[in-house]
């Protein structure tokens, strides 16, 4: 690779940019409108939320009260424990997105007719999910306490039976919008970056200039590099803006570190472009692109990726198309930094992940890069 | 050696051949013509000499190296102007000149002095900071070809660098030609202009993919044209030529301007057929001379008879 080559091209993308009339609305105006429309957008349908169980009673009663939990199609028993404490690991580690804690004495307290206290605690970071699931865990608990009463005296109205406290950590206020709007930036992000990149290179094929570059000495990488560039520097000026309209607009602070958070943008947008740009070489039409780009990078990233329907409500066979999916990582680190405050110490996976992907992309687009025009 | 070797070189897209085993060598420092009408495969040869198609069959030496086999080394010593304007009309003058400069790695300082030679053959001074898309015709390929030869290259394919250019402006191009080739620069041209095919030192013909005819001007006249040449000057063209063609002695007829050239077979006999012919039909004849013939003149014969028609 030559730098002063590479350099002339990264000069030249910007004065393209600055001469480009449609790129200042792209950047600034853009990101704002989609964040306010979407951040707002509604909740979604959740199934099989993996809960850990700590039954402390061991009753038939608890066991009762569990199955009318795992019958529900709603939930499923991943863990059980015996221990209040060890509940934490599991959701902290995302192992669980919901806790049941069932306290000693539940049985007899539930045939003495006595109100029992159940604690459900839910992961409050998967916002959408969270608000579901505690709807459908009252209804569940409020259902069986029913039935177990009418069994036993015939009518509820009169009696107590088992109340529940829902606390979800993360996000207290259990707003979706919370959940939602970290999850938005990062759709943003992929729309723009995916569409401006997914024109760059077949652009220059479509007007002719690229049949000038490529008598140059240029090569394939100095060309994805240099196109590379100007639009990381792009992507980062449109998830700033999305950043302050996050946290002033909104007032959804960032509690991870920044820097950490932009470090995952950046390995972000390395697939993201990547991709942008391997559509673009493939591409022979600008409109070509345009489909390609969609149906095949945005499509995939916001429909499999845990954007809009959680990943474990998904098929089988479609969680494991999901493992290929870079903005999955991204989402889940995005919302981690910023809604959990999480670190590198429990994102390190999903940074791997991304930068592998980044590279391997950007690879393929190189290599896929055709110097003839025919 | 030769600055261009061709052999045997072609290009099919899918079933239809659009340049069809053609062989040809350009000297060094020399002005070389490439004519042929609309979709003969001009463009599609400079791309495979350029390094920018692949080739179907056959191969070629550029500056001494192959193009199918070593196209890296090709583009480090040639320029390229494409018949379709193909700078940056978003960027200004001045910034598709530095960028197309700094790409093909001149300095900085040799940069300056690279600039102003371009502004100055461009007839750009004072116009460094216009958007390129508002120049006019004349001007954008002037600067395209600057930026062409920007970083001196010893082979230069310039693909209809006159096309949409007015005649005063052509003529300047060619000047530029001219230097380029007296600087030792190898130019291979094409051109829709066949009076332009006068300033080459040789020529090839091509047609539907295959050479029909190759030489210097002099000897493409000398050889192909074995008949006299009678310009007719008459009262109404486009009957009269119509009336000549008919008629056997007529080797060859068309229309220049206002005039009707006629090859035949004898000076004298086609005279007095001519003017019999005509005056039989009512038209009036205001003189006949025999002329010199001009390219054109051989070329409309040599795609009429003697060209294989692919
Ligand atoms: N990429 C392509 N795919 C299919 N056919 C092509 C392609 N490029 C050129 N052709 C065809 O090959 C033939 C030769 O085209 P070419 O551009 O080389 O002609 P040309 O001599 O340059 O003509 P012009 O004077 O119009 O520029 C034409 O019939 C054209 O339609
Ligand atoms: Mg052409």
């Amino acid at each position: 690779m030559n730098m002063l080559r590479l350099q002339a091209l990264v000069r030249k993308e910007f004065q393209q940019f600055i001469k480009d009339k449609r790129l200042l609305p792209i950047i600034f105006v853009l990101p704002i409108l989609q964040l306010t429309f979407l951040g707002f957008a509604a909740s979604l349908d959740v199934k099989n939320i993996v809960f850990v169980l700590a039954d402390m009673d061991k009753s038939s009663e608890s066991r009762e009260f569990i199955r009318s939990f795992t019958n529900s199609g709603y939930f499923t028993m991943g863990y059980t424990t015996e221990d209040y404490n060890t509940v934490r690991t599991y959701l902290d580690n995302s192992q669980a997105t919901m806790a049941v804690i069932i306290p000693p004495q539940f049985g007899a307290k539930v045939l003495r007719r006595e109100s029992v206290d159940v604690q459900v605690i839910f992961d409050g970071s998967e916002g959408n999910s969270t608000a579901i699931a505690s709807g459908y865990a009252m209804q569940i608990i409020n259902r069986y306490s029913q039935e177990v009463l009418t069994e036993i005296v015939g009518d509820v109205r009169r009696l107590g039976g088992v109340t529940t406290e829902t606390r979800a950590w993360y996000n207290p206020t259990l707003v979706s919008r919370v959940f939602m709007v970290p999850g938005v930036l990062v759709l943003i992000l992929l729309i723009t970056t995916t569409n401006l990149t997914a024109m760059a290179i077949v652009k220059e094929k479509e007007i002719g200039t690229l049949e000038q570059l490529l008598v140059t000495p240029l090569r394939p990488i100095e060309l994805i590099v240099g196109k590379l560039i100007p639009f990381t520097i792009i992507g980062l000026i449109i998830v700033t803006v999305a950043l302050l309209v996050m946290v002033f607009g909104f007032g959804i602070p960032v509690r991870g570190s920044l820097l950490l958070l932009y470090a995952f943008n950046g390995a972000f947008l390395m697939t993201s472009l990547g991709l942008g740009l391997f559509v673009s070489t493939i591409s022979k039409t600008q409109q070509q692109a345009m489909m390609v780009g969609m149906f095949f990078v945005m499509m995939p990233m916001m429909y499999i990726s845990g954007f809009v329907f959680p990943v474990e409500n998904m098929p089988v066979a479609l969680q494991w198309v999901s493992h290929a999916i870079p903005m999955k990582y991204y989402l889940v680190a995005i919302r981690s930094i910023i809604l959990k405050g999480a670190g590198l110490s429990e994102l390190w996976f999903e940074g791997v992940m991304l930068v592998v992907m980044g590279i391997a992309v950007l690879a393929a687009s190189v290599l896929r890069f055709r110097e003839k025009i025919d | 050696m030769n600055a261009i070797e061709v052999r045997g070189l072609t290009k099919r897209f899918g079933q239809f051949t659009a340049v069809d085993h053609i062989d040809f060598d350009v000297k060094q420092g020399e002005i070389f013509g490439f004519l042929g009408a609309n979709g003969a495969g001009k463009s599609t040869t400079i791309r495979m000499l350029c390094g920018l198609l692949s080739s179907t069959e056959g191969t070629a030496r550029v500056g001494g190296f192959d193009i199918n086999t070593d196209p890296h080394s090709v583009k480090q010593s040639i320029g390229y102007m494409s018949q379709k304007f193909s700078l940056y009309e978003d960027l200004t003058v001045e910034e598709n000149i530095d960028f197309f400069g700094r790409v093909y790695g001149i300095t900085e300082s040799a940069l300056k002095e690279r600039k102003a030679w371009v502004l100055d053959i461009a007839n750009l001074h004072g116009r460094e900071k216009s958007i390129t898309g508002t120049l006019s015709g004349g001007w954008k390929q002037r600067l395209a070809l600057g930026c062409a030869v920007l970083h001196r290259p010893r082979i230069v394919f310039l693909d209809e660098p006159t096309s949409g250019v007015d005649p005063v402006m052509r003529r300047k191009f060619w000047e530029l030609i001219n230097e380029l080739s007296a600087d030792g620069v190898t130019v291979l041209v094409t051109t829709h202009f066949l009076e332009e095919a006068e300033y080459c030192n040789d020529i090839i013909l091509i047609n539907a993919g295959k050479i029909i005819a190759s030489g210097s001007p002099k000897e493409l006249k000398r050889d192909h044209i074995k008949h006299p040449i009678l310009e007719v000057h008459c009262s109404d063209v486009v009957r009269a030529m119509e009336r000549i063609e008919e008629e056997p002695w007529a080797v060859e007829t068309s229309i220049f301007g206002t005039t009707i050239h006629v090859n035949v077979e004898n000076e004298q006999q086609g005279r007095d057929a001519i003017t019999s012919l005509l005056h039989r039909n009512g038209i009036t004849v205001n003189g006949i001379e025999r002329i010199t013939p001009s390219l054109e003149d051989v070329f409309i014969y040599l795609l009429e008879h003697g060209g294989g028609k692919g």
